[in-house]
């Protein structure tokens, strides 16, 4: 058996179409912890990365932080964190969050920073209050580079929620935790193909969003 | 939680606190040098054909967003549960976050430069060990150090296939022997890993480009 | 006017930007702040807008104290234009322009109705309104900078090198393009530059800096020419500055000469000249002049016109200077210029001893057009 006939075998069985174990119930699940990650992450990371970048301080800082935020191991997190607070969503969320506020919040800082400064300058000298020269000069172009920033977070998240289910927690995870303590391959190699569909679909969810959202004064100039 | 047993490591393990970090290291560190082993070829590759690159990106990315987990386990079938098992997928992330890197430090030489070079009379091989890659590095160290600090959180997720985890190992026994402080431990000794393998990075990358502005460290 | 008084800038790390300076800006008047670079133009520009804010000494508009109004509100009464133009790269070229009157309040047709008429006042073709600034040149990108600049009808204008940047034909044209606009609008404008010749050019009031932040010479640019204050001055004025003195004095007075003019169809009698000219100008049935001839070359009714000598850049009197006409001479092969009138027809023809007698009375007149330098 390869791995081709594992999808086709999972995709294949009737029964996991419905139901509380069924893959609409379980992409639901999914999307939803993905989402409430990646909004938590982005609440946390787009002000500050946004804020430092436009007055370009405390980058070294937002480095130091943003290596710690990678260096410490998510698995290890979750485990962690569900021994001391128990199971649930909320304390799924923590690694989760840790994982994607690093690329966001280094990308949105670098972003911002590396806009050219001339325009930002003359708009001073119109002037133009800071918070809107922030939200109006700066944002627009700076825009590609924290959607990027946004989208690799999202894809580490979209993949990495597989882990909540190590916590009892649903999601696409299920399948593979319960696939592999079951030696059911079908079930893991299912649930890896259904995340990779995601991560892709995530991907041109992020292209979308670039292309309604960055002028094409922005786009073309690149 | 009993902090004097921090460092009582089950024998069940069958290492000790300072094998599993040998044993970490081995299986974080290896992918990663077969992965930029691997992505120096390949990059050179989509920077001599530039089609190369968009499907590739393309690949990478899927390949990326497969679940550690489901890596490891398809693997078994092959590779069993064994170290290998665990270092694959890791070298494939590697791959991924490194391709990409060398790619934009090796476009980010100025074609001037390039073109001063050949002027110099300096061969196509020449040219890249001597221009090309080492106004790359600090893009390759960049990519390098990504790579380096999720191998070694990653490496931990390896303990659900038969304790292939090295430290994450410890994650496992922390509940089987309800002894929180081994979750700790190997929460901060992974940690710690990767901040002082990102600091040995740094460390390189100024080494290699004394011609660098010593300012900023970002990133 | 802008009164600057006593103004420093000293920064934390103790470099002194601007030492003491005070200058007064006229109003209606191209103002020019000139200097090597670390002179403190740039620094002494921004803090008439207060995005340098000075350690000691006022600044004055209009006989009140910058400082006594919100900086947001000083801003918008003054135009910015810098180096690179600085545009919105996300926003169209119209949008760009309507900027400060959107931030004023104006509504979106208003103020979209005025940045179309700016970009015909700063040549732009109305067609580029839609455009990105990534697709205009840097020359276009430079006049959407000035139009922008304009846009809410500021009476003072403060510009920060801004033709620095592009290619000296591109930057002969936006010189002349301002001058043009300024004739029409008549703002307050500080202008920035390190080259001389600019600061010459389009100057009424030329204040040059020195490193350090002194000033070294506050005055007319003929008078800079004429009587540079010390040796830092006249050095940086550079060696020709004799020459370029010219440009102020008027071509209007000198003597033409009508006999030496010819037409291509002249009858023989008329292919004589007076004994002290040498050649013949031969100009077209529409008194264009089309070259010097010999008079024993020239055949009645069969003048070659690819056989005459090169006329030289002809000059206008009344708007050229005598640099132009002066300039005319020395590169006409037969010494003389050539006048004519603003339909290209000549008017005469004036030798360089003549030329020459007129600088030798301008300078004793002290006669000087500051119009003429345009």
């Amino acid at each position: 058996m390869n791995v081709l006939d594992y999808i086709s075998h999972f995709f294949g069985d009737g029964a996991l179409w419905h139901g509380y174990d069924g893959i609409p119930t379980r992409l639901g699940e999914h999307v939803v912890y993905s989402l409430e990650a990646l909004v938590l992450a982005a609440v946390i990371g787009l002000p500050v990365g946004l804020v430092t970048g436009h007055f370009g301080r405390g980058g070294n800082t937002l480095a130091l932080i943003a290596t710690g935020g990678r260096a410490l191991p998510t698995f290890g997190l979750l485990v962690l964190v569900v021994t001391w607070f128990g199971f649930g969503t909320g304390p799924a969320m923590v690694p989760l969050v840790v994982l994607a506020v690093p690329p966001i919040l280094v990308t949105t800082y670098e972003a911002v920073r590396s806009v050219d400064p001339s325009p930002v300058d003359a708009a001073r000298g119109m002037g133009i209050h800071e918070s809107r020269i922030l939200f109006r000069v700066e944002l627009p172009v700076a825009l590609p580079l924290i959607l990027s920033g946004l989208r690799s977070a999202a894809i580490q998240i979209v993949s990495t929620a597989t882990i909540a289910a190590y916590t009892g927690l649903g999601g696409l995870g299920r399948y593979i935790i319960d696939g592999l303590s079951q030696k059911n391959y079908e079930k893991v190699v299912g649930g890896a193909t259904l995340v990779a569909g995601m991560a892709l679909v995530t991907l041109l969810f992020f292209w979308a969003v670039s292309r309604f959202t960055v002028s094409p004064g922005v786009r073309r100039s690149e | 939680m009993n902090l004097s047993r921090f460092f009582d490591i089950p024998s069940d393990l069958q290492h000790s606190y300072a094998g599993l970090i040998g044993l970490h290291l081995r299986e974080a560190l290896i992918p990663v040098l077969a992965g930029l082993l691997l992505a120096l070829p390949l990059a050179q590759l989509c920077v001599r054909f530039k089609w190369v690159y968009p499907p590739l990106f393309g690949i990478t990315t899927v390949l990326y967003a497969i679940p550690s987990l489901a890596f490891f386990v398809v693997l078994i079938d092959y590779t069993g549960l064994s170290e290998t098992t665990v270092m694959i997928p890791l070298a494939v992330y590697s791959l991924v976050v490194l391709v990409p890197a060398i790619v934009d430090g090796v476009r980010s030489v100025p074609q001037e430069t390039l073109a001063a070079a050949t002027a110099l009379g300096l061969g196509p091989v020449r040219r890249y060990l001597q221009v090309q890659l080492p106004i790359a590095v600090p893009a390759i160290i960049a990519g390098l150090r990504v790579a380096t600090v999720s191998s070694v959180s990653l490496v931990s997720v390896g303990m659900l296939i038969g304790n292939q985890g090295a430290l994450g190992n410890l994650l496992n026994d922390a509940q089987i022997y309800h002894r929180p402080e081994l979750a700790v431990n190997s929460v901060v000794t992974t940690a710690l890993l990767a901040v002082v393998l990102d600091a040995v990075l740094v460390g390189v990358r100024m080494l290699l480009t004394p011609w660098m502005p010593k300012e900023s460290t970002a990133r | 006017m802008i009164r600057i008084d006593q103004v420093t800038k000293r920064y934390a790390d103790g470099t002194v930007a601007v030492d003491r300076l005070s200058l007064d800006i006229p109003d209606r008047a191209i103002t020019v702040l000139v200097g090597p670079s670390g002179c403190g133009k740039t620094t002494t520009l921004r803090m008439i807008n207060r995005m340098v804010e000075p350690s000691e000494g006022t600044i004055l508009l209009d006989g009140a104290d910058i400082r006594d109004q919100p900086v947001n509100t000083l801003r918008r009464s003054m135009g910015y234009v810098i180096q690179n133009a600085g545009l919105f790269q996300h926003r169209t070229i119209l949008d760009n322009i309507a900027t400060v009157p959107r931030l004023l309040g104006w509504s979106k047709p208003k103020a979209r109705e005025r940045a179309a008429e700016l970009m015909g006042r700063v040549g732009l073709d109305t067609a580029l309104a839609k455009r990105y600034p990534y697709q205009l040149s840097g020359g276009q990108q430079q006049r959407v900078g000035v139009a922008r600049a304009l846009a809410a009808d500021p009476p003072v204008l403060l510009m920060d090198e801004p033709f620095s940047a592009v290619d000296p034909i591109v930057r002969k044209g936006l010189q002349d393009e301002l001058l043009r606009i300024q004739d029409e609008l008549g703002k307050t404008i500080v202008f920035v530059t390190h080259d001389i010749d600019e600061a010459i050019k389009l100057g009424t009031m030329v204040a040059v800096l020195r490193t350090g932040g002194h000033l070294a010479q506050y005055a007319p640019p003929a008078e800079l020419l004429t009587a540079p204050a010390d040796a830092f001055v006249e050095d940086f004025l550079g060696a020709d500055r004799g020459i370029r003195r010219l440009s102020f004095f008027p071509s209007a007075g000198l003597e033409l000469r009508t006999e030496p003019v010819v037409a291509m169809d002249a009858p023989a009698a008329r292919l004589t000249a007076p004994a002290d000219v040498p050649y013949l100008l031969v100009v077209d049935t529409d008194g264009r002049p089309l070259g010097w001839g010999a008079p024993d070359d020239l055949t009645a009714g069969a003048i070659d016109p690819a056989r005459l000598l090169n006329h030289g850049r002809p000059f206008t009197p009344g708007r050229d200077s005598l640099r132009t006409a002066l300039d005319g001479a020395v590169l006409s092969p037969t010494g003389w210029a050539v006048a004519v009138d603003d339909e290209g027809r000549a008017t005469g023809v004036v030798s360089q001893q003549v030329i020459g007698e007129a600088i030798r009375t301008a300078h004793a007149a002290g006669r000087e057009d500051v119009t003429a330098a345009r």
